[in-house]
């Protein structure tokens, strides 16, 4: 663990008003490095007049698995598309601070452009429902104009190895997405998303509509793309943060109040609040 | 409860049977070969048919789709993806007033509009009659229809680096293609089947047309001439040419259905 100056002087770097989050700061365990894949600084987001996030700094270092965790309505998902710039669809949605990845800040970019390099998995599975399952993998790079079929096939079988779902589907190719069962759909919004070749994944309780046989193939698979991939996860399911991530994040009401590695999190956390919420006490 | 709404679903239905069975009943005997082949005979002459009237509604109706189907569509994609506004407001609310409007007065608009400009009748005038009308049910039914297309999808397709613009007529507009397709249909259904507006319009031609700037023959207006003759062969003729209205409606409503159902996958 860092010392408390360590902690300080991490705290000057990232500018923050130490009285305005003094649990955040103080237990915000994983510093800030240059070469972490994505920093955010300081970020509220609003829908209208409420305010869902509460100056959130958070460093999520390359190659790695941030886990989210939190009570219902605390801002993890909020927090999540903030990154990829989807918060900011939402009418009288409002955004402040500074996300940047690989340095380069986010919010002064294409917003198109970082959906690309920020591939986002839903809660629910989602696979186009007029689509085949071929064509729900190569939606991404079809209507970003890529239309010769050789590479694209090749892609598209990559994607779905990747997925673990090639050997369920591929002699069923042009079958409907929405005839797969919950599980292989969402493995194939999955590969849909590693089509596009992004740098970051981030999932929004990936598993929470399966069931345990398909959450236990969807662990393994974040297991195995992390090595290629960063990836965000966002889950109820406090086993499942201690399973698949290196860092985890506690949000409580829309703020972060304890980030650290996941061992430490688990075994010894340094707020009260956060053992709570682990041991199920409340949440 | 259950025997009274059968009741009223069997009611609902017999107007539409007592016109089936009173038209093929009166117009099937003046239905043959020539009918659909020769054009119309002169007065006293008998046999004869309405090739032309056949080939003119097609052609009124296909006029009327390139006007109402394009600014039908858009304006409903438009209400449907981002009319928040005042403006969206108003122009949904003028799209209910078209609705409202009797197809009579829109024949008037476009009398004024194309004939009076260009001095004599023709098919662009009935075209655009039609058109207009066209214009307020594809407008409400595409907006309707785009928006039962659930968020996710747009939020999967966004989330994937896909712009807003192909989001929209790639995904959203893909997926409610069905139920849109059907409002266009219920709109063609119903232009095919106007009189009035063409009154003022094509107004009508017992011979081939030459242009589509000239008059043009169409089945309902022929049907209207004929069936208020006093010639028995002629008032035949009408009910044949509504039998053959009907059923031009309805192969266009299958082939229609077929060549989109491709595009779904059962769920
Ligand atoms: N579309 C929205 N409009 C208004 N408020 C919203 C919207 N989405 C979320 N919120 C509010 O923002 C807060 C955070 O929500 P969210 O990020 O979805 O929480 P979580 O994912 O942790 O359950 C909640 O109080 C919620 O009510
Ligand atoms: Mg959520």
């Amino acid at each position: 663990m860092e010392s408390i100056l360590e902690i300080q002087e991490q705290q000057s770097k990232l500018k923050m008003t130490p009285a305005a989050t003094p649990s955040s700061v103080l237990n915000n365990f994983v510093p800030v490095s240059d070469d972490h894949k994505i920093i955010a600084r300081d970020i509220n987001a609003y829908f209208g007049k409420v305010q869902a996030l509460k100056n959130i700094s958070l460093s999520i270092p390359g190659n790695s698995v941030v886990a989210i965790i939190g009570p219902s309505g605390c801002g993890k998902s909020t927090f999540l598309r903030s990154i990829n710039r989807m918060h900011e669809i939402i009418p009288g949605s409002k955004i402040t601070g500074s996300l940047t990845l690989d340095g380069q800040d986010i919010y002064q970019m294409d917003a198109v452009m970082v959906r690309k390099r920020i591939g986002m998995v839903f809660q629910k599975p989602n696979p186009f429902p007029t689509m085949s399952i071929f064509d729900n993998v190569a939606a991404g790079l079809k209507m970003n104009g890529m239309r010769r079929k050789a590479p694209l096939k090749e892609i598209v079988e990559k994607s779905l190895r990747q997925a673990a779902l090639w050997d369920e589907v591929k002699d069923s190719l042009s079958k409907g997405g929405t005839s797969l069962s919950g599980g292989q759909q969402q493995r194939l919004c999955i590969a849909r998303t590693l089509a596009v070749n992004p740098e970051v994944i981030l999932m929004d309780e990936p598993a929470s509509a399966l069931d345990p046989i398909s959450t236990s193939k969807i662990e393994e698979l974040i297991y195995e793309l992390k090595k290629q991939y960063t990836i965000v996860i966002v889950t109820h399911n406090m086993q499942q943060a201690a399973r698949v991530s290196d860092f985890t994040a506690f949000f409580y009401l829309g703020q972060l109040i304890e980030y650290d590695e996941t061992k430490a999190i688990f075994t010894n956390p340094h707020l009260k609040q956060t053992e709570d919420y682990i041991t199920g006490r409340f949440g | 409860m259950y025997s009274l709404s059968v009741l009223c679903a069997l009611l609902a239905l017999t107007p539409l049977a007592l016109i089936l069975y009173h038209t093929l009943s009166l117009g099937f005997s003046a239905l043959n070969w020539d009918f659909f082949t020769k054009l119309p005979k002169p007065v006293g002459e008998p046999g004869g048919g309405m090739a032309n009237a056949i080939v003119g509604t097609l052609i009124l109706v296909g006029l009327g789709s390139l006007l109402g189907l394009p600014v039908g569509v858009f304006a409903g994609i438009y209400l449907s993806e981002m009319g928040r506004g005042k403006f969206a407001t108003v122009l949904r609310f003028l799209t209910d007033v078209l609705n409202g409007i009797p197809s009579i007065v829109t024949g008037v608009v476009a009398y004024t509009l194309v004939v009076l400009p260009m001095k004599h009748f023709s098919a662009y005038a009935g075209g655009a009659a039609l058109g207009i009308l066209m214009i307020p049910t594809i407008t409400r039914t595409t907006e309707e229809m785009m928006k039962t297309v659930p968020r996710a999808y747009r939020e999967a397709a966004l989330a994937l680096g896909i712009s807003q613009w192909k989001t929209t007529l790639r995904i959203v507009l893909r997926t409610a293609l069905g139920g849109i397709v059907t409002g266009i249909m219920l709109a063609l259904a119903r232009a095919a089947g106007e009189t009035a507006p063409l009154l003022f319009t094509s107004l009508n031609n017992r011979f081939w047309h030459t242009s589509l700037g000239q008059p043009i023959a169409s089945l309902t207006v022929f049907i209207y001439n004929y069936g208020v003759s006093p010639f028995d062969d002629w008032i035949a003729q009408a009910w044949a040419g509504a039998l053959v209205l009907m059923f031009l409606i309805l192969l266009l409503s299958i082939a229609v259905r077929i060549a989109t159902r491709s595009v779904h996958y059962e769920r």
